[in-house]
């Protein structure tokens, strides 16, 4: 029987890491949502009623969009890597690989589980911030739209982590010691037109810059760079990252050898 | 009819240089359950792997009931199945769960009635709420079994199916292949258990630092390599065998009160009555005589060893 799509695969690793988070969910859902209310708890309410308004807007607010930027990336990239880290760990690999699946499908499987987690996470990290402090989205498609493409494309990448790491440590170290520093360096907590203007430039070499900066503009409709320049930013991002996983799969890169 | 499988000069050359295997040709038939003997390293995981499309071939052709499986990878990996030579399963994970997975992994509908009676059938269903890391070793490898039929496969590949389960558990298994066999399932088994290929197989391969030394049908094999030993019990012990037997293919042993003739099964003549009259004439006698046969066990060590 020749199956033009293997619809039944894609489903069967989607369900399959879903249900992973389900026994998991004090790690993938309770924890980053404890993490970052302590954020909105410490810098938003206690520090943040001492901060003056950036750009119109309080600094409650303001830290929301980066912080769920921050929980999206680092989720985003853990989640997915661990999805196909631990198969090839533990041996049970062997299955999708003898399975009649192709690379998209595999793909699709496991990275678009990543991605609709860290989508779930990320609107109740929104709703959590309610609680603190008051919102108002200006741009709600665009919003859903660096929301969606920023979890596909780290969830991409972390794929790529989960394919390349042969330790727990590479796959550990990846989310905290680049993702992280990077994300709060990239504007998380403060705009970055409050630099003196070497480092202002400096910044703009940091990738995550431009994701924070879009998402927040989506918000608030205030952005350390042009908004289209962050879209065009992502969707590179997310080309580079699907360029690697095919050649990852052409290649048998770490899968097949 | 079109083999099950047909794999022509196929070789594997991994990329620390390791030659795995050397240009391998082998059919193997609709139906039947083949062996796939070898030492550790003669290739055997290598040539599955490849069939199954877990590793990449150097040169050569696979094809599946026809199929390649390279440019045809669905057609062909949609009609097998693997248990795998290591207890890899889903550690938290039911065993439902994982078959659920392994069903829809290759293309299959859910169908919960099936799973039920693979399970039933492998004496899991009692274990169907248990998560696979609290199973025994013996359960682990029959969880894997059960992944492998989840899809129902037309052909499947056992990697050391009963390596480390107990003797009752083998039983039920060979049961278990022989009745998958008889609902036309091809099977392809390796096995350091030399009993489980004489005991089940149909043909035999022997492959040895990637290369298939001999494929045969294994009665065939066993009739051809086959040797047998004659054990003469002698009433008086000899010091050394008589120049007037020199002819024969003689031994001492027991402290000379045994002497022990081997011949070949595939010989027109064995040599035992013209044996049997030299002893008279030289006046050796005996009290008892017995022969044994060359296990395929002992046939399989002697093939290794010429390949050496």
């Amino acid at each position: 029987m020749k199956l033009p799509f293997n619809f039944y695969a894609v489903r069967a690793i989607y369900v399959y890491e879903m249900s992973r988070t389900r026994r998991t969910l004090l790690q993938s859902v309770v924890s980053p949502v404890i993490s970052t209310s302590l954020y909105f708890i410490v810098f938003g309410s206690a520090i943040g009623t001492r901060i003056t308004q950036i750009e119109g807007v309080t600094y409650g607010a303001f830290i929301v969009p980066g912080l769920i930027m921050l929980m999206l990336l680092t989720q985003s990239t853990m989640n997915a890597s661990f999805g196909i880290y631990f198969p090839r760990f533990v041996g049970t690999i062997y299955e999708v690989l003898s399975a009649p699946v192709s690379p998209l499908e595999i793909v699709l499987g496991y990275v678009g589980a990543a991605a609709v987690k860290s989508i779930i996470l990320g609107v109740i990290i929104m709703a959590t911030s309610w609680l603190f402090v008051p919102i108002h989205i200006i741009h709600p498609f665009w919003m859903v739209a660096f929301l969606v493409l920023t979890s596909l494309a780290f969830s991409l990448f972390g794929f790529i982590l989960g394919l390349w790491a042969d330790s727990f440590e590479k796959l550990q170290a990846v989310p905290l010691l680049i993702i992280t520093p990077l994300t709060f360096l990239g504007g998380t907590f403060y705009s970055t037109s409050v630099l003196p203007p070497p480092w202002r430039t400096a910044v703009l070499f940091n990738p995550l810059v431009y994701l924070i900066s879009g998402f927040r503009w989506s918000f608030f409709g205030i952005a350390d760079v042009n908004v289209g320049l962050s879209l065009a930013a992502t969707l590179a991002f997310l080309a580079i990252c699907m360029a690697i996983v095919w050649w990852f799969f052409k290649t048998g890169y770490r899968l097949k050898n | 009819m079109t083999a099950a499988i047909s794999i022509t000069n196929l070789s594997k050359t991994y990329a620390s240089g390791f030659q795995a295997l050397k240009d391998v040709s082998l059919d193997i038939r609709h139906g039947e359950i083949f062996a796939l003997l070898g030492p550790n390293g003669a290739g055997k995981t290598t040539l599955i792997n490849i069939v199954c499309g877990i590793v990449q071939p150097t040169s050569g052709t696979v094809k599946v009931d026809g199929h390649d499986i390279l440019s045809d990878y669905r057609a062909t990996r949609a009609l097998i199945g693997l248990v795998p030579q290591e207890l890899t399963t889903d550690a938290f994970e039911t065993p439902p769960a994982t078959m659920r997975l392994s069903r829809g992994l290759f293309g299959k509908p859910p169908d919960p009635a099936h799973i039920e009676k693979v399970l039933r059938d492998l004496s899991l269903w009692d274990k169907r709420d248990s998560r696979i890391i609290t199973l025994s070793g013996g359960m682990k490898r029959r969880v894997l079994i059960a992944k492998a039929l989840a899809h129902e496969p037309q052909i499947l590949f056992l990697d050391e199916p009963t390596a480390g389960v107990d003797v009752e558990l083998r039983q039920d298994m060979w049961q278990l292949v022989r009745e998958l066999r008889a609902s036309g399932v091809t099977i392809i088994l390796t096995t350091h258990y030399i009993e489980e290929a004489e005991e089940m197989a149909d043909r035999v391969g022997v492959i040895n630092k990637g290369e298939l030394i001999i494929v045969e049908d294994k009665a065939e094999l066993m009739r051809k390599l086959g040797r047998k030993q004659m054990t003469l019990e002698l009433r008086e012990p000899l010091d050394t065998i008589p120049p007037a037997l020199a002819g024969h293919k003689l031994t001492l042993a027991n402290g000379g009160k045994e002497l022990i003739y081997t011949y070949d099964t595939k010989a027109e003549h064995t040599g035992i009555t013209a044996l049997l009259d030299e002893l008279q004439q030289a006046g050796i006698r005996f009290k008892d005589l017995q022969t044994t046969q060359s296990s395929l066990e002992d046939i399989f060590v002697g093939l290794v060893r010429q390949g050496q």
